[in-house]
């Protein structure tokens, strides 16, 4: 008896021992080197599943460098996006970021950089990279002077339209805000839903504010109140709040749209059930070379600019927009010249490839002689080059607690729990609330 | 074997790894969030030590109180739900044709994942082409609300699927102990002339009170933590109307990037836990023991 128990303690100690190295073990090997090979943590964002074209080209960039840099692997982790956002920040609240990875501009970036853990890109920028970005981009990744990221996408939010849809109810493309809210009276009075929306994500409703701001206010206000050199509590920026409560009113937005998150809401325009859907241009692949979507649908989609409002100060040419992800080199990263190495590659790359195999803008300069482009890419190219400027997200602009705030008075605005004038207030005291710190 | 389990050395040596391991991965980490909530933090770089500040803070966080009072709304629901639970299960423990096969259907909401039934029950509420519009304009309702959207709703339109959830779980538990009552007792109470419903509220309620009190421990507790369901289908919106303590937390923590006020959520979150098991253990500790 005595002995069983002994012997049965050991075994449990045994293989408690064994459990406990498990979870220690391997964490030194997991990046840096790995025998005589070097591995390169990377993390990105663009799965198969929702981001079939930028998935493939991930994959091709990788394959290429790998064939050209036999002494490095890449291992690569794909999450999607808000999950990689909450997966980031667990990771860079233990330090241990993948060598290279997605970050966004501005406000979401800040932390990030001002804790150290991004590397400066500006040796990788000066050599030879800087001309090939299109001006403007890589500053949206500069904190104090020093570029901490490098841009991958370019976007402009267009509102796409179903050419079928308004042919139906004899509508034509809106120009002024006046045949716009004609547009969408008519759509709804015909049972139609006007406009897409998933406004779960909260984002996707901010654009629609951002866009009405601008018209309202011109391209500076809502800029200017975000960077305290203006207020929040601005005219335009209520006027454009009580503008959002009209559309409300007149049913523009499909039903429930507040608990449906923006794939939700996007499934409406894709089935032809929504006419309209103001979204960045990263989903232009899907109107245009996916081919899991109908040639039918793809080929009915158009697109136009946000409508000028009578009497406001904006331009028709002024987009909400600005780069979109960029690639971070980690501070602390044990193959950080190589992950530098592979990041000037990758951005080389994707500029090239981008473009022609998922018709996604890069923030690279692109030479539209040498491809093949559907015509609504072409489009969307040429009104980005008319552009008289570019509103960066708001959520992006702000810091991370602020940005919180915006999102949810968004959601109650477009709820209608909350009067413009107060939504307007209420932006201001955490604006200022932010200053004081 | 009693020799050596009266042996002391021996009980410190079995116990000390296990404790070693509650220790490190339960009370540890529970005391770091305490001291976490102390600090200033974004969850990057240096931390900034603030005392209290936090705490006073969430005292006065209005947002905060109202995913509290939801919280509660929950566990109130989840409490009360038991009675269905238990009556389900008496009828089940009872000689009723096809008891085996009721029993599995129950059971099977328990055998999915919470984000499976969070996509189900998404899909079912879904404001134009979802099951329950569909059968709500169908019979005549013209316009049905928009469930999860709908800011007076959404609470609500969530706390169905999480009680749905636990059904199979708690009749599960029930049904065990209501098996384990010994048939001679309902026996010799049936020969006495007693009337099922006397049997089950005289007989079999009583001497599985024990089980009943550790579900409603169970149901409150799990209540007031809980976080799945409605982080995956509201993510606490439409503007906090569905917001619970845990989802507020998280938003603090991985969208506001305030992880020290987090911290202060989470410890506060245990208190209130610990506290209200320590409530309904006083005021169910009477008549332990029947048989």
């Amino acid at each position: 008896m005595f002995k069983k128990a002994h012997s049965f303690l050991l075994i449990a100690v045994l293989i408690l021992a064994a459990a406990l190295a498990g979870c220690s073990g391997n964490t030194d090997t997991a990046s840096g080197e790995n025998g005589s090979k070097k591995t390169i943590k990377f993390m990105h964002l663009w799965p198969a599943g929702s981001s079939k074209q930028q998935n493939q080209i991930v994959t091709d960039i990788i394959e290429q460098y790998e064939a050209e840099h036999e002494d490095v692997k890449i291992e690569v982790e794909v999450l999607e996006n808000e999950q990689y956002k909450n997966k980031i920040k667990v990771l860079s609240s233990s330090n241990e970021l993948p060598d290279v990875g997605f970050t966004w501009a501005a406000g979401y970036m800040t932390p990030f950089v001002k804790g150290n853990l991004f590397a400066e890109l500006d040796d990788v920028l000066n050599d030879g990279l800087k001309d090939s970005f299109v001006s403007g981009t890589t500053e949206a990744y500069a904190l104090d002077g020093k570029t901490y990221g490098l841009p991958l996408e370019l976007n402009i939010a267009p509102i796409y339209y179903n050419k079928e849809i308004f042919k139906k109810y004899n509508l034509d493309v809106p120009q002024t805000y006046s045949e716009f809210e004609n547009a969408v009276k008519t759509l709804a009075d015909n049972g139609v839903a006007p406009i897409a929306l998933g406004n779960k994500d909260r984002w996707t409703g901010s654009l629609w504010y951002m866009y009405l701001a601008d018209r309202f206010g011109g391209a500076e206000v809502l800029n200017k109140a975000i960077d305290r050199s203006g207020s929040f509590e601005d005219p335009a920026l209520v006027s454009a709040a009580e503008e959002i409560q009209n559309l409300v009113k007149e049913n523009a937005f499909n039903k429930g749209y507040n608990g449906l998150s923006n794939d939700e809401g996007k499934a409406e325009f894709l089935n032809g059930n929504a006419a309209m859907y103001l979204m960045g241009t990263w989903e232009l692949p899907n109107f245009t070379t996916n081919e899991e979507i109908p040639q039918d649908f793809r080929d009915s989609v158009g697109f136009f600019k946000f409508p000028t409002v009578d009497g406001g100060k904006g331009n028709i040419d002024s987009w909400v927009g600005g780069p979109g992800v960029g690639l971070f080199v980690a501070e602390n990263s044990k193959v950080k010249d190589e992950s530098k190495e592979f990041v000037k590659f990758f951005v080389k790359k994707w500029g090239e490839q981008s473009v022609e195999k998922a018709g996604v803008i890069p923030a690279t300069k692109v030479d539209t002689g040498k491809v093949d482009l559907p015509d609504l890419y072409i489009d969307v190219l040429n009104e980005l080059n008319k552009a008289s400027s570019l509103t960066l997200f708001a959520d992006v602009q702000m810091s991370a607690s602020v940005a919180e705030t915006h999102l949810n008075l968004i959601q109650s605005l477009f709820g209608n729990e909350v009067k413009p004038a107060d939504y307007a207030k209420q932006h201001e005291e955490a604006l200022k609330a932010e200053e004081g710190n | 074997m009693n020799k050596v389990l009266s042996n002391k050395k021996v009980i410190a040596l079995y116990i000390t790894p296990a404790l070693f391991l509650v220790l490190a991965l339960i009370y540890v980490p529970i005391v770091q969030t305490g001291y976490y909530g102390l600090m200033k933090w974004n969850g990057i770089g240096e931390m900034d030590f603030i005392g209290l500040k936090n705490y006073t803070v969430l005292m006065k966080d209005a947002l905060f109180w109202k995913s509290a009072l939801h919280s509660f709304l929950l566990a109130l629901f989840s409490a009360l739900s038991l009675i269905g639970y238990l009556f389900i299960s008496i009828i089940l423990a009872g000689k009723i044709k096809g008891a085996d096969l009721l029993r599995k259907i129950y059971l099977i909401p328990m055998l999915l994942a919470s984000v499976a039934i969070a996509q189900l029950w998404m899909k079912i509420y879904h404001p134009s082409n979802g099951m329950l519009n569909t059968v709500l304009m169908a019979i005549g309702i013209e316009d049905p609300p928009a469930w999860l959207a709908d800011a007076n709703l959404a609470l609500y339109a969530i706390i169905i699927p999480i009680i749905w959830q636990y059904a199979g779980f708690y009749i599960l538990i029930y049904y065990a102990a209501l098996k384990n009552i010994p048939e001679s007792l309902v026996e010799a109470a049936r020969i006495d002339g007693a009337s099922p419903w006397q049997i089950a509220l005289k007989i079999k309620l009583p001497l599985i009170m024990n089980v009943i009190k550790v579900t409603i421990v169970l149901a409150v507790v799990g209540s007031l933590k809980y976080f799945d369901l409605i982080y995956v289908m509201t993510g606490g919106g439409p503007n906090g109307a569905s917001e619970v303590m845990a989802s507020y937390m998280y938003q603090k923590a991985f969208k506001g990037f305030d992880f020290g006020y987090a911290s202060a959520i989470g410890f506060f979150l245990l208190v209130i836990c610990l506290i209200v098991t320590y409530i309904i253990r006083r005021f169910t500790a009477a008549n332990e023991d029947i048989y």
